[in-house]
């Protein structure tokens, strides 16, 4: 990860009275796999169109792969492979004819045709239905479908727009591998726009959070939930005669324990006023002469963040 | 220009256009009917009438308010000649246009208002042509199909004409220098300008039967051109002809030029 492929810079794009994409600023980096997170409406698709050269930007700019998408729109999407939100497949053609139709206009090199569009058939598990219509495959399928037709003509940076979607967790898994061995394996940069946030926290090395058009945050998930998360929950274990008297302790620390703590099979539940309390906790638990067998902090994820971000909207 | 990706788009919407009947249907039955059963029931008609006698006075009297130039053609022919002749050279001419005019147009609202309707355009302007090749090979495809229709419809035309005629002509007489011209002068033009009126049409319409809809007003014209020479009021010589196809192609280039600054990839995606 040493070089940016994606720069933007005060990108801003316009519909009627609203900016669907506001003073965007971020850098993206080869070989790295960015989440673009938001609600629908934030702007995300509206940014891989703009970063395409499909859309022109209000005002602002961007160089992607080190062109200007504006000036340089073909030479670049020869670059880029893109996995459209609806997969905007021919329904009327087999799923070979989708392909290979494809693999003419990003200019694959003719000899490799037929073998690549076989390749990517196998390697998404449609090569028994390869000359089937398209229209009579599950939804699940057209998705697989749409990414391999994105693959066709290896692009060095793959844009995936919400790409599982509508796939069920068994496909989702599939193309979670499959992203990460395009990014780990093959060096592929790739940008996924989601509002699944599990599928961010998993694969993304960093994330951007947007809202309106924009962005609201950026950074590593965990550079996120350190910065955005104010709040940590703890599991308390101590003696199993004290659990009383641990309760009683707890609710006189209101500066460090800013919720009542929860009681289940005989763990304690703690809410913190962040992880700079654990240590103070700890001293005082000790000093009170309670057994502390363990103080685990509970993983924060993304959700926390993605709401923290969005005032709380859970 | 890049030439093989505008074959693959070309392909594609042929591809896709023939699996809708909304399209086929029209385009098989359309001829059928003009080029097939028309020139049967000219030739069983004016046959009726010259068996009924005193009726025949009907196609005197309509050849008779014909202009001097065309009774000067059918001069060589005898009246009964001149009858399936006129019926079936002349008459006809006019609406042979249509042919080219509607494969044009429902090829060009399959593909442009079509293509929106289906969802399939945005995959298409994420790929590496330019806004010229696909406006290119979106016109390409549908002009080359009707022309290459209208072609087929003037063989089997000629075929028809000349077997039904046969019996009171006695030789080949069809076509004349006049159908040469209206096929390869006045036809590439009229497709193209249901062409290019089905791109603006599409580009408001919500899906294909819309657009399709919309644009069969294109017909109008020829239409009038139709009942221009049933009136007497002219009629398709070589000269007229050769004029008709000018004006037609100079109107295709003002269109084409306007259609053509106003498909921006740019634009298209933000209708999506």
């Amino acid at each position: 990860m040493s070089s940016s492929v994606i720069q933007i810079s005060s990108l801003t794009r316009r519909f009627g009275d609203k900016n669907a994409v506001d003073q965007l600023t971020l850098e993206v980096q080869a070989g790295e796999i960015f989440g673009f997170l938001g609600h629908n409406g934030a702007g995300k698709t509206t940014t891989v169109r703009l970063l395409n050269g499909v859309l022109e930007p209000t005002s602002g700019g961007a160089r992607v792969l080190g062109l200007d998408p504006q000036t340089e729109g073909p030479a670049l999407r020869a670059k880029t492979g893109v996995l459209t939100e609806t997969p905007s497949l021919d329904e009327r053609l087999t799923a070979c004819d989708n392909l290979s139709i494809y693999a003419d206009l990003y200019d694959v090199p003719q000899a490799d045709v037929s073998d690549r569009v076989n390749s990517l058939l196998s390697e998404f598990e449609l090569a028994d239905r390869a000359d089937e219509k398209v229209g009579g495959y599950s939804k699940g399928m057209k998705q697989r479908l749409a990414l391999a037709r994105a693959l066709l003509h290896k692009p060095e940076l793959l844009f995936l727009d919400e790409p599982t979607s509508s796939l069920d967790p068994v496909a989702a898994r599939h193309v979670h591998s499959l992203v990460e061995n395009l990014a780990r394996q093959e060096g592929h940069t790739v940008f996924i726009c989601t509002h699944n946030l599990v599928e961010a926290q998993r694969l993304c090395d960093r994330v951007a959070v947007m809202e309106n058009g924009r962005l609201m945050a950026l950074g590593t998930p965990s550079e996120l939930t350190r910065q955005y998360v104010k709040r940590l929950d703890v599991d308390l274990e101590v003696g199993p005669d004290q659990m009383t008297s641990a309760m009683q302790i707890l609710e006189g620390l209101p500066g460090l324990v800013i919720a009542a703590p929860k009681r289940e099979n005989g763990i304690l539940t703690l809410t913190l006023s962040g992880r700079e309390a654990i240590p103070e906790l700890l001293a005082v638990l000790i000093q009170k002469g309670l057994q502390v067998y363990r103080l685990a902090p509970q993983e924060v994820d993304l959700e926390e963040v993605y709401f923290a971000l969005h005032g709380g909207e859970q | 220009m890049n030439k093989r990706a505008i074959l693959a788009i070309v392909r594609k919407d042929l591809k896709v256009a023939i699996q809708n009947k909304g399209v086929v249907l029209p385009i098989i039955i359309l001829p059928l009917i003009l080029f097939v059963v028309f020139p049967w029931i000219m030739v069983y008609a004016s046959s009726m009438t010259n068996v009924m006698g005193p009726s025949t006075s009907n196609i005197d009297q309509l050849l008779a308010r014909m202009p001097t130039g065309l009774l000067n053609e059918l001069s060589g022919y005898t009246p009964d000649q001149q009858v399936t002749v006129f019926m079936l050279v002349y008459m006809l001419a006019p609406m042979f246009l249509i042919m080219p005019l509607m494969v044009s147009s429902v090829l060009a609202a399959d593909s442009f208002a079509g293509e929106k309707e289906r969802k399939t355009l945005e995959a298409l302007l994420y790929t590496p042509t330019t806004d010229r090749d696909l406006f290119t090979a979106k016109l390409l495809g549908a002009w080359s199909a009707a022309n290459v229709t209208a072609i087929l419809s003037f063989i089997v035309y000629a075929i028809m004409v000349n077997a039904a005629g046969w019996k009171s002509i006695q030789h080949i007489f069809f076509p004349n220098w006049m159908w040469i011209a209206l096929v390869f002068w006045v036809t590439p033009a009229v497709a193209g300008l249901g062409l290019v009126v089905m791109v603006f049409v599409s580009a408001r319409a919500q899906g294909f039967q819309d657009a399709y809809q919309t644009g069969g007003l294109v017909v109008l014209p020829v239409m009038l051109l139709m009942v221009g020479q049933i009136s007497g009021v002219m009629y398709f010589s070589l000269g007229l002809v050769m004029i008709v196809g000018l004006v037609i192609w100079l109107i295709d280039a003002g269109l084409l030029w306007f259609a053509s600054k106003s498909f921006r990839r740019s634009e298209l995606m933000t209708k999506l």
